[in-house]
């Protein structure tokens, strides 16, 4: 790098739109080096890896392969405990679902911004594109970020820049504001363009890159709050709504069960947390029991894990009851008959 | 100085932890140290070894065992 090379972090998500402005930063001779936070909700990395049933993909962090493909550093910052604060108390609101969009996104730019000033860089780069999100890639946000964060005119979008006031980096010739680009909408195809044009493989996640915008994760989460009666979790607790079947049988106490054998794996690392039940004489899943389980909730969470192995056919199957204490209680259950299994278990 | 060897226990811990675990216990380390960072997690056998390359560090070793843990063994490059 030269003397005078003027630096950029870039918010790399591993999605698309990140890698084609750190790219444009390239263009322009910045020095660019990467950022990425994971919160504990990141769609990236979790449930892909987990499961057996995906072993023919390759199981790769989306910002390591975009951060290769530019040649950059790439900074991977755990911020899960200052997000629940994000999570649990946004000051603008949730989006559709339990995703606070603006706020993470002020958040996000605040701990770039903060990060920018501790490593000597000049200014901020994220891929948002004015509209592309109903939240936080709004005219009327892309102000409130780059206020909330402390970032001011020291946050560049290149991709929308065109559309939006000369930032400092721009004012100051650091970049040339006619290289960069007016993208705006919902519309992929002049990203899709793009990236062709510079020969980038990238990833394109169905359903966005955060589990707090899925439907199924958020009532996992509420459910979480409700039964606890406060609203507080722990990484353990994110993590776990990410994996097998959930059933709430009744209110004190949840199943968690391993849908296959890469969760079933995933799930054995809890057995010193959780009571964990399994059958003794038949193929089964591994099933987690949480909550405050009397003896007639552990033997109706023993015929419900019986439901689910291969013994479920079976009059009699022995369920083991393993303890975080080590102790262990054998249980003989006939195995819930389908009928009995009530739709309304499933969060 | 002998270069030291370092283990490092990233068990149950899904992407990116191991990765940032690696990162944080290779600021311990000096250059020439080596680190093995035994995972759970198979989405590791393509993680670190690409922060390596990212970050200069020189893979040595990675691959899966019988039970399915993965490890990577890396020479710190500062």
């Amino acid at each position: 790098m030269q003397n005078g090379t003027r630096k950029a972090v870039v918010l790399l998500s591993g999605g698309l739109d990140s890698l084609l402005a750190a790219r444009l930063m390239q263009d322009q001779g910045i020095h660019v080096e990467g950022i990425n936070f994971f919160t504990g909700f990141c769609v990236e990395g979790h449930t892909h890896a987990i499961r057996a049933t995906r072993k023919g993909r390759v199981v790769r962090n989306n910002a390591l392969h975009c951060a290769e493909q530019l040649g950059i550093r790439l900074h991977i910052i755990d911020v899960i405990d200052e997000y629940k604060d994000v999570v649990l108390n946004p000051r603008h609101g949730y989006g559709a679902h339990l995703n606070p969009c603006l706020d993470c996104k002020g958040f996000m730019v605040g701990k770039a911004r903060a990060w920018m000033e501790d490593h000597g860089f000049d200014f901020i780069v994220t891929g948002e594109v004015l509209g592309q999100r109903p939240m936080s890639q709004r005219r009327d946000t892309f102000p409130v970020v780059a206020r909330e964060s402390g970032a001011e005119d020291r946050l560049l979008r290149p991709l929308c820049a065109k559309l939006l006031p000369p930032t400092l980096p721009e004012r100051e010739g650091w970049v040339d504001r006619e290289r960069l680009l007016a993208l705006s909408g919902r519309n992929r195809k002049p990203q899709i363009a793009l990236a062709a044009a510079y020969g980038f493989d990238y990833a394109q996640p169905a359903g966005g890159c955060c589990f707090l915008t899925d439907p199924n994760y958020a009532r996992k989460l509420r459910d979480l709050w409700e039964s606890r009666g406060e609203r507080r979790y722990d990484f353990d607790d994110i993590m776990l709504l990410k994996i097998g079947r959930h059933l709430r049988p009744r209110p004190s106490f949840k199943l968690i069960i391993g849908r296959e054998a890469g969760e079933n794996r995933f799930l054995e690392g809890y057995r010193n947390r959780y009571p964990h039940l399994w059958s003794t004489d038949y193929n089964g899943p591994l099933a987690l029991l949480l909550g405050d389980a009397d003896a007639d909730d552990v033997e109706l969470a023993c015929a419900i894990a019986a439901r689910f192995g291969q013994g479920r056919a079976a009059p009699a199957v022995r369920i083991a009851v393993g303890r975080p204490d080590g102790s262990r209680t054998d249980h003989v259950v006939t195995p819930l008959p389908a009928h009995r299994l009530d739709a309304q278990w499933y969060l | 100085m002998v270069p030291l060897k370092m283990e490092l226990d990233a068990r149950h811990l899904l992407c990116p932890m191991p990765v940032i675990r690696a990162s944080a216990a290779v600021t311990q380390l000096a250059s020439g140290d080596v680190l093995s960072v035994h995972c759970t997690d198979p989405g590791a056998l393509y993680d670190i070894p690409a922060w390596c390359r990212l970050e200069g560090h020189e893979v040595l070793e990675a691959g899966t065992r019988p039970d399915g843990d993965v490890w990577v063994t890396f020479r710190v490059r500062k």
